[in-house]
């Protein structure tokens, strides 16, 4: 008989409200205005000290952890690319047996995989999948950068129409770079995953429902996903003081769109009246520079059709193999 | 250390925990200090301030914190990398950006290097 967590974490109100304790201490070595070093540090304060994190090989594990030292004070662990979720589950089942046997007196620990956008829904896929399909009390948290950034900002299905990465430079024959629209990593959870009853989209420019949101997750039994906006300063090449800047303008653009997913329910957070043009979004990044009018109006007509139902299946114009060589 | 380091002589700055099991940090993680990656650093004006925390929540690395005795921001110079996204987010033009080498004690050099 598996046990149930107990805890119910208190929902933060304001900035002022949030916990004072930092999970993930000054000191380590992301880049200067890292936005997945800010997620890391809002989910690890929302998570408190009863948890225990895992680094699939991502920049939050490469550039976290080295010479012997890391910056999280809870219990922390590196895991394969390929396994984060089946290190959660080993870590959850370990707990749920010591639990029985009257070996561990305390509360479950919050078990939260912390994978990018490669180690959540490209390479890592499988384990998170059935970490999802055996339903362990585990949350997972994708960080999305939009690329493979620790070894040199590789294109991943995250990575968005049209940016230029080391893997689709653009050139004379393919003048836009990337020529494939992303993977939905929220709709890969929510189709296929009946244990899953919460999945959640955050940002690092709305910290406060980033906190919620992992706090909302962690209350629920059985495995949880959320999918968190970070840009990267060293990927997208714009100025790293304008990291949080750069997630508003992705929601003001409609490039972002913040909800949740609860029990087959959809809700929708921070969405604009008016919603300004992808344009503005992608005029401060060098890595969409070389992009032409005509592929920013594509661009323009898929999140036009993404966000009549924002978190739902839409069709993507898939160029294929012919059409891309 | 363990009982094989003295079996097989191993040097000393060779020997490592075995499965790299090390205590976890507190407050700061003192084996990767970033002072001295700054150019430039934040300086508040504590007149304009408005304590509205948005530097605290908005650092990827917890350099600002509330100091709740005097109600003022304090900084921390140890490890801030001079990202400037706090000087981005403050919406009272409290904060600006100067020079480190502007000031007596700029760039924080180490004495071992990492």
């Amino acid at each position: 008989m598996a046990t149930v967590k107990t805890q119910n974490l208190e929902m933060i109100k304001s900035t002022r409200n949030a916990p004072k304790a930092e999970m993930y201490v000054p000191g380590h070595r992301t880049c200067a205005g890292c936005g997945p070093a800010l997620a890391y540090r809002l989910v690890a304060k929302a998570c408190g000290p009863n948890s225990i994190f895992l680094g699939p090989t991502g920049c939050m594990y490469v550039a976290n952890t080295s010479y012997l030292c890391g910056p999280w004070a809870t219990p922390w662990t590196h895991c394969q690319i390929t396994n984060g979720g089946a290190v959660a589950s080993g870590i959850e089942a370990a707990y749920q047996v010591l639990i029985r046997k009257g070996k561990w007196k305390g509360e479950l620990p919050n078990i939260v995989v912390f994978a990018g956008d490669g180690g959540a829904i490209d390479i890592g896929l499988q384990a998170m999948s059935a970490m999802m399909y055996r339903g362990h009390d585990a949350l997972f948290v994708e960080y999305d950068n939009e690329s493979y950034a620790n070894t040199g900002i590789q294109t991943s299905p995250a990575t968005p129409y049209g940016a230029n990465t080391t893997f689709t430079p653009p050139g004379k024959a393919i003048p836009e770079g990337k020529v494939l629209f992303p993977k939905d990593a929220p709709q890969l959870v929510i189709g296929g995953h009946p244990a899953v009853h919460y999945v959640a989209t955050a940002s690092v420019a709305y910290p406060v429902d980033l906190m919620n949101k992992v706090r909302k997750a962690l209350n629920y039994q059985g495995p949880t996903f959320l999918h968190l906006h970070c840009p990267c300063p060293k990927g997208w090449l714009f100025d790293e003081a304008k990291t949080v800047e750069m997630a508003k303008l992705a929601i003001q653009t409609g490039m972002w769109v913040n909800y949740e997913w609860e029990k087959g329910e959809y809700k929708y957070q921070h969405t604009p009246k008016e919603y300004k043009g992808v344009g503005e979004y992608m005029k401060h990044q060098t890595r969409f520079k070389h992009l032409k009018p005509e592929h920013i109006s594509k661009m323009q007509d898929f999140i036009n059709a993404k966000l009549k139902a924002p978190g739902k299946p839409i069709a993507v114009p898939v160029a294929g193999p012919r059409e891309r060589a | 250390m363990p009982k094989y380091t003295v079996k097989f002589k191993i040097p000393k700055h060779l020997q490592v925990p075995m499965g790299a099991v090390i205590p976890s940090p507190k407050t700061e993680n003192e084996g990767m200090i970033t002072g001295n990656w700054r150019i430039v650093r934040p300086v508040i004006d504590h007149e304009k301030c408005t304590t509205c925390l948005n530097c605290y929540i908005f650092c990827p690395d917890a350099c600002w914190q509330l100091n709740e005795k005097t109600e003022k921001m304090e900084w921390n110079a140890k490890y801030c990398k001079g990202c400037r996204i706090c000087i981005n987010e403050c919406p009272a033009d409290a904060l600006t950006a100067e020079e480190e080498l502007n000031f007596p004690d700029g760039v924080v050099r180490l004495d071992v290097p990492f």
